[in-house]
């Protein structure tokens, strides 16, 4: 792999970010917007609960962690769909660059994308509602780490997915964080879920995230032993994702796809 | 005669029952040119696809510089460029991005020495930091030409390059590729329906129609060799006969090129 080549990649999509203020606010506003609307969620159910449950860290918390997911896969499927809206696939895929390079290229964007997002989401979830995930310290991290594992194995998943499907498909993407939320459990305790819900959700590697976090807001200790799960099951889905893609291109490479993508041909 | 820049050998493409490309076999040896023409449909952007590796062939194989590209394709294409009408550089970069983003893909050593020497070539200067998108056609045409020639390439494909510019820039742009076949190391393929253009760039044109070639040779010397008054003239015999006789105007026009 040669880093001159990710670093192409890369370099793209900053120009992009420079030449067009449009695809950079995105990068904040959103999350911003989820973290004010969710504060004041939070601070209200304080309000007329009378609950000893900690909203803010709870609730709050959860929307910041979900969206830092949802980032880091968004981060990896905007950076490939700009070679879609381009036309771009027969100049990156007739050139010397290898497959591997492009998609560590499209994951380097998406690690960056998230990263500020993720600072975005914790200074205004700190300076408006009190909430620090400082507090946590480094016991966070793996917990991050997991989300930002399963963010990237969907990111790749869904950039193969549009690569095979055509253009048109990119409206599939886009809700796939919104279909698995209810089964990660992100804003309440898998128990709640109808039981084939359940086998659903520990077969998803946030919901190991979710819960363990809440019993670090609960004050209990971290289940890291369930963690060690969801980063296994992480991890296991990157390298299923990354092989998806691989096949995908291979087939795009036997069949044409690539040289006449944009006739949106499905064969 | 040294290796060829070039080796086709016995390319196949189908899809389904339909043979696109259908036992083809050629070669472009250092400093030539070589005209790949036929009628829409014939399978010359095909062959351009599978020698460019975004098409895998159903057999044969293709060598870029003795590289065989099945093996070793990231080796073989960064020898090799290409422009084509079809695929236009990303319109949201400006001119220097684009060249700058690919210059890195193809590892291009003094890469910003290298554009400042392309844009001067393609009179490209004054548009560096424009976005390629609002670029004329024939100002993209030569954004797509200055971005094939980056990697100083091997062997260098272009897929009806002046289709879209005006004769003037047409004329330079031919004069730049043959003074640059003749400078170098570099091998050209070369499609285009302007037989015109055809006759007056390349050493060798190859007839392709329904996936084979049918004829082959010097382009100034074929239309005498085939009672035709221009390769034009010829042009459109070939690709009549080949239409309505099918397979068997193969054989007779293969047999009367020989």
């Amino acid at each position: 792999m040669n880093p001159r080549r990710v670093g192409a990649v890369v370099l793209r999509q900053l120009y992009l970010y420079l030449g067009s203020p449009q695809r950079v606010l995105p990068l904040f506003i959103w999350v911003t917007l989820d973290v004010v609307l969710w504060g004041f969620i939070t601070r209200f159910l304080g309000q007329v609960s009378h609950s000893t449950f900690g909203f803010v860290p709870g609730l709050l918390g959860a929307v910041l962690l979900w969206d830092f997911l949802t980032r880091v896969m968004q981060g990896i499927t905007t950076a490939f769909f700009e070679d879609v809206w381009s036309r771009n696939f027969l100049n990156v895929f007739a050139s010397p660059m290898r497959v591997t390079e492009y998609v560590a290229g499209l994951v380097s964007i998406g690690v960056t994308n998230s990263l500020v997002a993720l600072v975005a989401m914790f200074v205004v979830a700190w300076a408006v509602f009190g909430l620090s995930f400082l507090a946590y310290g480094v016991a966070i991290a793996p917990f991050l780490l997991v989300l930002f594992l399963t963010g990237i194995a969907l990111g790749v998943l869904g950039s193969g997915m549009v690569l095979r499907l055509g253009p048109a498909s990119e409206w599939l993407i886009w809700p796939i964080p919104t279909l698995l939320a209810p089964f990660a459990g992100v804003f309440y305790p898998l128990n709640v879920l109808p039981t084939w819900m359940q086998v659903v959700s520990h077969a998803l590697p946030p919901a190991y995230v979710f819960t363990g976090m809440r019993d670090v807001v609960a004050g209990k200790p971290a289940p890291w032993d369930q963690l060690a799960i969801g980063g296994g099951l992480a991890l296991a889905y990157l390298a299923l994702a990354s092989l998806f893609f691989a096949a995908v291109y291979r087939f795009a490479i036997r069949t044409g796809l690539i040289a006449r993508y944009s006739a949106e041909t499905v064969t | 005669m040294t290796a060829p820049v070039l080796l086709a050998e016995r390319l196949c493409k189908s899809f389904g029952a339909l043979k696109a490309v259908d036992d083809v076999s050629f070669q472009v040896a250092r400093g030539e040119i070589v005209g790949l023409v036929g009628p829409n449909g014939a399978g010359k952007t095909t062959t351009i696809n599978m020698v460019l590796g975004v098409l895998a062939p159903t057999s044969g194989r293709v060598e870029i510089e003795g590289i065989d590209l099945a093996r070793d394709r990231s080796r073989a294409l960064a020898v090799t460029n290409f422009a084509a009408v079809y695929a236009p550089l990303p319109g949201n970069l400006t001119v220097e991005q684009n060249l700058r983003v690919f210059g890195m893909i193809y590892l291009v050593n003094d890469l910003q020495q290298r554009i400042e020497q392309l844009l001067e070539r393609f009179d490209l200067k004054r548009f560096r930091r424009t976005k390629a998108g609002v670029l004329s056609s024939g100002e993209q045409t030569r954004l797509a030409l200055a971005k094939a020639l980056l990697n100083r390439p091997r062997l260098l494909l272009l897929d009806e390059p002046t289709a879209s510019i005006d004769p003037s820039t047409a004329r330079d742009i031919r004069a730049g590729i043959s003074g640059l076949v003749d400078a170098g190391d570099c091998g050209v393929l070369w499609t285009s329906h302007n037989m015109y253009e055809v006759e007056a760039v390349c050493d060798r044109v190859l007839f392709l129609s329904r996936g084979r070639i049918l004829l082959e040779g010097d382009p100034k010397q074929l239309p005498r060799q085939h009672g035709a008054a221009s390769l034009d003239d010829l042009f459109v015999a070939v690709a009549h006969e080949a239409l309505h006789n099918g397979g068997s105007a193969t054989a007779q026009a293969a047999g009367a090129g020989a």
